[in-house]
C-alpha cells in the first residue's frame, strides 16, 4: 500500500554505472531528488548527462548501482503499476494502428476491448488525432507518434508520470499547444511529473521547479529553482511575463557557473 | 515505366525468345538445325504438348500432388522453425549449445537426404515432406531466431510500462513479431518447399511434376521435359502470385520501400 504522505519519487544519492572493471562509465553520481505528489518538476541538462537515466531509474528498468530510489515510499524493484513512462524514442507497437496502440494500454487493467476503443479514440481526439485511429506508426510523423505515445500514456491514468523529451520533435507551435494540453491534463487530477527537456523556457513555463544537471560524466544535480509563476498558465502568454525572464536568467546565471565549475573540477583534475 | 509498358516489354520478351527457338529448330541452315529438335524439341509441339495435358486433365492429378506437398513442407517446416526459433531466441544458453549443430545440419546438401527419406518414409508424399520440411524449417528458424532478438527492447520495455503480463507480452509483442519474421521469409520458405517437393518427386515417385519430367527424360521425350518445365514454371508464378498478396494483406502495417522518401 503506497503511503499518501510519501513523496511520489524520491533518490537518495542515487549513482548509475554501466559496465565493469576498465570500461565502467559512470554516468550520474549522487543524484539526490525528491518530487511530492502532484508536483511537475523539468530535468534540464545538456545532452548525454543522464537524464534519461534518472527516468529509467525510477521507472525501474535500470539499477543504481548505488543509493536508493523509491516510488510512492516503496523501493523501486522492477517496472512498477504507478508510473506511466513516454520515452524519448519510438515505442510503439509498429504492427499496431494508432488506435490500437492506445487501447492495448487498458488491456493490463482488464477493460474489455469494445470499451477500450472507444476511450482510446477519445484520447486520440484530445491529442488531436482523431482522424488518424486507422493509421499505422509508420504512416505518421515523428510528432503525430509522440502524441499517440502520450495519449498511450494517459489513457492508463498512472499516478506518476515519466516523460522524456515528449515534445521534442513538434514544432514550436504544437509544442506550446501540447504543452498546454499537457498542463490542462495535469491540472484535472494533480500528477507528479517528472519532465525531461532541453529547452529551458519550455521547462519554466511547465513545471513548479526546475532541476539542472550537470554534463557528464558523473553527471550530479547541481541546481533546484521553484518556479513560483501563477497558475494556471499559457505558454505563450506566460513567456511574456517579466518574472518569467527574471527565473530564466536566474537558472541560466545558475547554470553557467556550475558549468564552469564543473569544467574546472575536471581541468584540474586532468592536470 | 507504367504497368501497361512493362507487361508489354514482357510479353515482348518472352516473344523473342519463342521467336529464336522457333527459327533455331524448324529452319534448316545448309542442312543444319541451330536447335535440333531432338535435343530442343519446338515452341509449337511444348505448347501443344502443355495443351494437351491440360485439356486431357492429366496434369491436374500431378500439380494437386506437388502442391499438396509444397503444402505440407511449408506449413511443417514453418511451425517447427518459428517454434524452435522463438524457444531458443527466449533461452541463450539453449542456443548456444544447440548452435554448431543447427549450422552442421544446415550445411548439408539436402539431396543427399533423399534416399534416406525414401527408405524411412516409402515412395509416397511424405518422403517428399519430409525433403521440404529439411529446408523450409531452416530458413524460417533463423529468420524468426534473429529477428525475435533483434526485437526493440524499447518497444518492449514500453509494453512492460503498460503493465503487461508475459501472456499478454507473448499476444502483442512477442508473437506478432514471430509472425513479421516468418512472413518475411515467405517467399524463401515457400520457395524451398517446392524445390524440396520437385526433388524428390524427380529422384523416386509415382506422381507429381518432378516425376513427370524425370519420366519424359527417361524415355528422350524432349517436348515433355519442356513442356513439364512449363506447367512447373507456371505453377511457381501462381504460388508466388498468391504468396505476395497474403504478405500484402498481413503486413500492412510494414513501411513498404517504395513510399520511404
Ligand atoms: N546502456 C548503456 N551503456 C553504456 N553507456 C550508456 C548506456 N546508456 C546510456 N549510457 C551513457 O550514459 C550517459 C547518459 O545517457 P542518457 O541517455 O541518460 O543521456 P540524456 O541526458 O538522456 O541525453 P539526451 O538529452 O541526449 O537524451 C551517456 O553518456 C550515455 O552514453
Ligand atoms: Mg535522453
Amino acid at each position: 500500500m503506497p503511503q499518501t504522505n510519501a513523496p511520489a519519487v524520491s533518490l537518495e544519492r542515487v549513482t548509475v554505472a554501466f559496465g565493469a572493471g576498465a570500461t565502467r562509465y559512470v554516468a550520474v553520481e549522487a543524484a539526490d531528488l525528491s518530487v511530492t505528489p502532484g508536483e511537475f518538476v523539468a530535468i534540464v541538462g545538456p545532452t548525454g548527462c543522464g537524464k534519461s537515466t534518472l527516468l529509467n531509474i525510477v521507472a525501474g528498468l535500470l539499477k543504481p548501482a548505488a543509493g536508493r530510489a523509491r516510488v510512492q515510499g516503496a523501493d523501486v524493484a522492477g517496472v512498477m503499476a504507478p508510473c506511466g513512462y513516454l520515452f524519448q524514442q519510438d515505442a510503439l507497437m509498429p504492427w499496431k494502428t494508432a488506435r490500437d496502440n492506445v487501447a492495448v494500454a487498458l488491456e493490463p487493467k482488464g477493460v474489455v476491448r469494445a470499451e477500450a476503443l472507444t476511450r482510446a479514440q477519445d484520447w486520440l481526439a484530445k491529442v488531436g488525432l482523431a482522424a488518424f485511429g486507422d493509421r499505422y506508426p509508420h504512416q505518421l510523423s515523428g510528432g503525430q507518434r509522440k502524441r499517440v505515445a502520450l495519449a498511450q500514456m494517459l489513457i492508463r491514468d498512472p499516478q506518476i508520470l515519466l516523460m522524456d523529451e515528449p515534445f521534442g520533435p513538434l514544432d514550436a507551435q504544437t509544442r506550446a499547444l501540447m504543452g498546454d494540453l499537457l498542463l490542462d491534463l495535469w491540472s484535472a487530477d494533480r500528477k507528479a511529473v517528472l519532465f525531461v527537456t532541453h529547452d529551458l523556457e519550455e521547462a519554466i513555463a511547465l513545471a513548479d521547479r526546475v532541476v539542472v544537471m550537470s554534463a557528464g560524466p558523473a553527471a550530479r544535480i547541481v541546481a533546484q529553482h521553484t518556479i513560483d509563476l501563477p497558475r494556471p498558465r499559457e505558454i505563450n502568454e506566460i513567456r511574456l511575463d517579466p518574472k518569467f525572464h527574471a527565473i530564466q536568467r536566474a537558472i541560466w546565471n545558475d547554470l553557467r557557473e556550475e558549468v564552469l565549475k564543473t569544467y574546472q573540477a575536471q581541468a584540474g583534475g586532468a592536470a | 515505366m507504367s504497368r501497361f509498358t512493362l507487361l508489354a516489354w514482357q510479353v515482348g520478351v518472352a516473344a523473342a525468345l519463342l521467336a529464336i527457338w522457333h527459327v533455331g529448330s524448324s529452319v534448316s541452315i545448309f542442312g543444319f538445325y541451330f536447335m535440333p529438335k531432338f535435343f530442343f524439341s519446338t515452341p509449337a509441339d511444348v505448347l501443344g504438348r502443355v495443351w494437351k495435358m491440360f485439356a486431357t486433365g492429366v496434369v491436374w492429378r500431378h500439380l494437386w500432388i506437388t502442391l499438396t506437398e509444397t503444402a505440407l513442407a511449408f506449413v511443417i517446416g514453418s511451425v517447427a522453425g518459428a517454434g524452435i526459433g522463438f524457444w531458443f531466441a527466449r533461452k541463450p544458453k539453449l542456443a548456444a549449445i544447440f548452435d554448431p549443430f543447427l549450422k552442421a545440419a544446415n550445411s548439408l546438401p539436402r539431396v543427399v537426404l533423399a534416399p534416406i527419406f525414401m527408405l524411412w518414409f516409402g515412395l509416397g508424399i511424405w518422403s517428399k515432406v519430409a525433403l521440404g520440411v529439411t529446408l523450409v524449417f531452416f530458413i524460417v528458424f533463423f529468420n524468426v531466431y534473429q529477428g525475435l532478438r533483434e526485437t526493440s527492447p524499447v518497444v518492449l520495455a514500453n509494453a512492460r510500462m503498460l503493465g503487461m503480463n508475459d501472456r499478454q507480452l507473448m499476444r502483442h509483442v512477442y508473437w506478432p513479431s514471430t509472425l513479421t519474421w516468418v512472413f518475411s521469409s515467405l517467399h524463401a520458405s515457400v520457395g524451398f518447399a517446392l524445390v524440396g517437393a520437385v526433388v524428390g518427386e524427380y529422384l523416386g515417385a509415382a506422381a507429381g511434376l518432378g516425376y513427370l519430367i524425370h519420366e519424359a527424360e527417361g524415355v528422350f521425350d524432349v517436348t515433355g521435359v519442356f513442356a513439364g518445365m512449363i506447367v512447373l514454371a507456371l505453377f511457381v508464378i501462381a504460388i508466388d502470385w498468391a504468396v505476395t498478396s497474403i504478405e500484402n494483406r498481413l503486413l500492412v502495417w510494414r513501411p513498404q520501400p517504395h513510399q520511404q522518401s
